[in-house]
């Protein structure tokens, strides 16, 4: 059974001619054989995964597959979690990130995050922005640090909006507004690669359409993994899919070939709406 | 007795009144409940209410009124020549009746008259009690009756319980808020009695505390001086000294036992330092007095300091040991309620830990903890029995922790202990004072409700 592209998917223009979308780009980060217990709980099983440089990855599956665990063990974030064990090798640039070397809060700084409902501070505009690189040490200078804010919510799309009240508090704005602040403030920080946890699943169309445009543009400066549970999102916003279920990574290829011609059965299931 | 009674009968129709209501509304549709507007309990406890209420009601206007009306009857039988004076003989006989009537004896030869008068007033009493027991059963039955006529599919009983129900809730929050208008208003009247005889710019602005009055004409020393500036410093003293020790003791307990201290930690640290708020005052009071002005007077001496036995600083340590419990369980609780997303999104960010405390959760936090110190202020303020204890009752006017202070609070206590008489300005000037801390603790309450009124408006 062939499915005759369902969720019209668009073509990657800006990807080399004759070439299948993120193919031959080196890996940013590579998950190998990465499995986690939350206490006695198995919650991963031995995933494998590369991460493409200047690519969004879509993670999708249903809820409690792990997809969110996985990312967690990207930046080391799982850390916070009492009682939580993970096994297997991540690698950042082809170095481990749980080797004895590396301090997570350093790793962070590296690898960001968005999470799934927007978490300003309770600090203004500007400062939800500076807070990353003030504690990093990133800006000498109150007009370092003033370009680095402006930059950063240029990029997220949010300046034209907020020029004019970075004064405000951060949660002052609206929800699709406080998420972007949310990527702005990540963005700061310039990480190598952001981590998005559902970062629409508590906005309304109108503001994730802005968030998906914003991050095929942050795409041409870092690596995006997503989560998410709407399949047309992950067909319009990634050029590479994962698909987890039940704590195993059941496959991953270029979306376009997930979403027409998965190999799995269950994929299959999934993404025409058969079960999760 | 009758009383008793009354309220037997009244309890055992009320209890009637819902079982017949219940069954009358069963019984009125053949059974089939579905059919009623309101579920046959919502019919009993209407019943019982009509039952009940009216003579609750009657009974309250009736015990209130019974003993004036009683009074005036036998007062107005009483000749002219005992009745017409001045307002305090006339108070003298009506106290008189009354113990006469309660057969307790008045020390004085009693006139036969008021002897007469007293025996009408106890056996109206009598008589009006039967009268209520009578008339109060008589209303319960016919609002019984009345109610259980009214039984039928139809009636809304619901909806008339319910408004019963809130008007109920209405007349308990009313409760709280007269007691306090009670409260302030006889705390202003004495005061205004005080401040008539002491002018209250010298009360306000004196310096001099030494509320001692002249017993005889011709007595040395005591001409009594009003001045509570010192009692204001010492009070404002040692409560700055219990903050200093209660507040960052109180919130770095609090920043462990939630952000840093395992479960296992948590779960007997918390109750231990609830425990310390448990703890009667009192007890503090022996400790300091007992053994922390001793080390405070030590270790003063070492430094080659002049420090009094009974000294602010002692009190004010003790004291602020503890408020600690406040401070950090509080602290604990509202630090606990800032939302795991903020701390995500910090370490998200490549944040450590105390980077993330100092400048998300605690801000974070802030109108809490703002709260919290503002509560322990009040009590600091308010505390009594150590300051009695440890710090004395001289009133000092210095700025020296290391002298022995008092506080408005200790100074109240002590000018109502004992026998007083209370036209005196020495026990008058109690009032005064409590005035003042009310006035203070007042403002402060509105203080601590305006920050944090504004920080949730900017944070939430």
């Amino acid at each position: 059974m062939s499915i005759q592209n369902p969720l019209k998917l668009r073509p990657h223009t800006d990807d080399r001619p004759g070439q299948r979308p993120g193919a031959a780009l080196p890996n940013k980060m590579t998950a190998r054989g990465v499995t986690v217990f939350y206490g006695a709980k198995q919650a991963l099983k031995g995933i494998d995964l590369d991460i493409r440089e200047n690519r969004v990855l879509a993670l999708i599956g249903p809820s409690g597959c792990g997809k969110s665990t996985f990312l967690r063990c990207l930046n080391r974030m799982n850390e916070t979690i009492e009682g939580c064990r993970v096994e297997g090798r991540i690698a950042l640039d082809g170095e481990d990130v749980y080797g004895k070397a590396v301090d997570a809060v350093q790793l962070r700084a590296r690898v960001g995050m968005v999470f799934q409902k927007p978490n300003p501070f309770p600090k203004s505009i500007y400062d939800n922005v500076a807070y990353g690189p003030r504690i990093h040490g990133l800006a000498s200078g109150r007009d370092e640090l003033d370009e680095v804010v402006q930059t950063s919510l240029k990029r997220a799309g949010l300046w034209a909006e907020v020029k004019d009240r970075l004064r405000e508090p951060g949660t002052s704005l609206s929800g699709g507004q406080q998420q972007r602040l949310c990527i702005a403030r990540a963005i700061a920080v310039s990480p190598e690669v952001i981590l998005m946890d559902e970062p629409c699943s508590a906005l309304d169309p109108i503001a994730t359409a802005h968030i998906e445009e914003l991050i095929d543009e942050l795409r041409a400066n870092y690596t995006i993994v997503i989560v998410t549970h709407n399949m047309q999102q992950a067909a319009r916003v990634s050029q590479r899919t994962a698909f987890f279920h039940l704590g195993e990574m059941v496959e991953c290829d270029d979306t376009e070939e997930i979403f027409t011609n998965p190999r799995d059965e269950r994929t299959q299931g999934y993404i025409t709406g058969r079960y999760g | 007795m009758q009383l008793t009674l009354l309220a037997l009968v009244l309890a055992l129709l009320t209890m009637i009144g819902f079982l017949v209501g219940r069954s009358r509304a069963a019984a009125s549709v053949g059974g089939r409940v579905a059919e009623l507007h309101s579920v046959p309990s919502y019919h009993g406890v209407y019943v019982a209410l009509w039952a009940g209420l009216p003579a609750l009601l009657l009974f309250v206007v009736w015990t209130a009124s019974e003993g004036w009306l009683a009074l005036q009857l036998v007062l107005s039988a009483l000749p002219d020549r005992l009745t017409t004076g001045d307002g305090q003989s006339v108070s003298l006989l009506k106290a008189d009746i009354l113990n006469l009537a309660r057969g307790i004896a008045t020390g004085r030869e009693a006139d036969p008259l008021v002897v007469e008068a007293a025996r009408r007033y106890a056996a109206l009493r009598d008589l009006a009690g039967w009268s209520l027991l009578a008339v109060g059963a008589s209303i319960a039955v016919a609002g019984l009756a009345w109610g259980s006529r009214r039984i039928g599919p139809d009636l809304r009983a619901r909806p008339a319980v319910e408004r019963v129900v809130r008007v109920a809730l209405v007349v308990c929050s009313l409760v709280a808020i007269l007691t306090t208008v009670g409260i302030v208003l006889s705390l202003l009247f004495e005061a205004l009695r005080f401040f008539s005889v002491v002018s209250p710019l010298d009360f306000l602005f004196g310096t001099h505390w030494s509320p001692q009055m002249a017993m005889r004409a011709d007595q040395v020393g005591s001409s009594g001086s009003f001045g509570a500036i010192p009692l204001f410093a010492g009070t404002l003293l040692i409560t700055v000294i219990a903050m200093a020790v209660a507040v960052p003791v109180g919130l770095m307990a609090a920043i462990y036992m939630s952000e840093y201290a395992g479960r296992g930690m948590r779960t007997w640290l918390k109750p231990a330092l609830e425990i310390l708020a448990g703890i009667p005052t009192v007890v503090y009071g022996f400790f300091a007095a007992l053994t922390m002005a001793p080390v405070v007077r030590s270790v003063g001496e070492a430094l080659g300091l002049d420090v009094s036995s009974e000294s602010a600083l002692a009190a004010g340590i003790v004291m602020g040991v503890m408020i600690i419990p406040f401070v950090s369980s509080l602290s604990d609780d509202v630090i606990n309620a800032v939302p795991q997303s903020l701390r995500d999104g910090s370490y998200g960010l490549g944040a450590t830990k105390s980077e993330t405390i100092r400048q998300v959760v605690l801000p974070a936090a802030l109108p809490g903890i703002v709260a919290a110190v503002m509560l322990a202020v009040s009590r600091a303020i308010g505390e009594t029995m150590i300051v009695t204890m440890a710090s004395g009752l001289t009133a000092n006017l210095t700025a020296n922790p290391l002298q022995a202070v008092t506080t408005v609070t200790t100074q109240i206590a002590t000018l109502l202990v004992g026998d007083q008489e209370f036209d005196s300005p020495k026990t008058l000037s109690a009032f005064g004072l409590g005035l003042v801390l009310f006035l203070v603790t007042l403002c402060l309450n509105m203080v601590a409700l305006r920050v944090v009124r504004t920080y949730r408006e900017k944070y939430d």
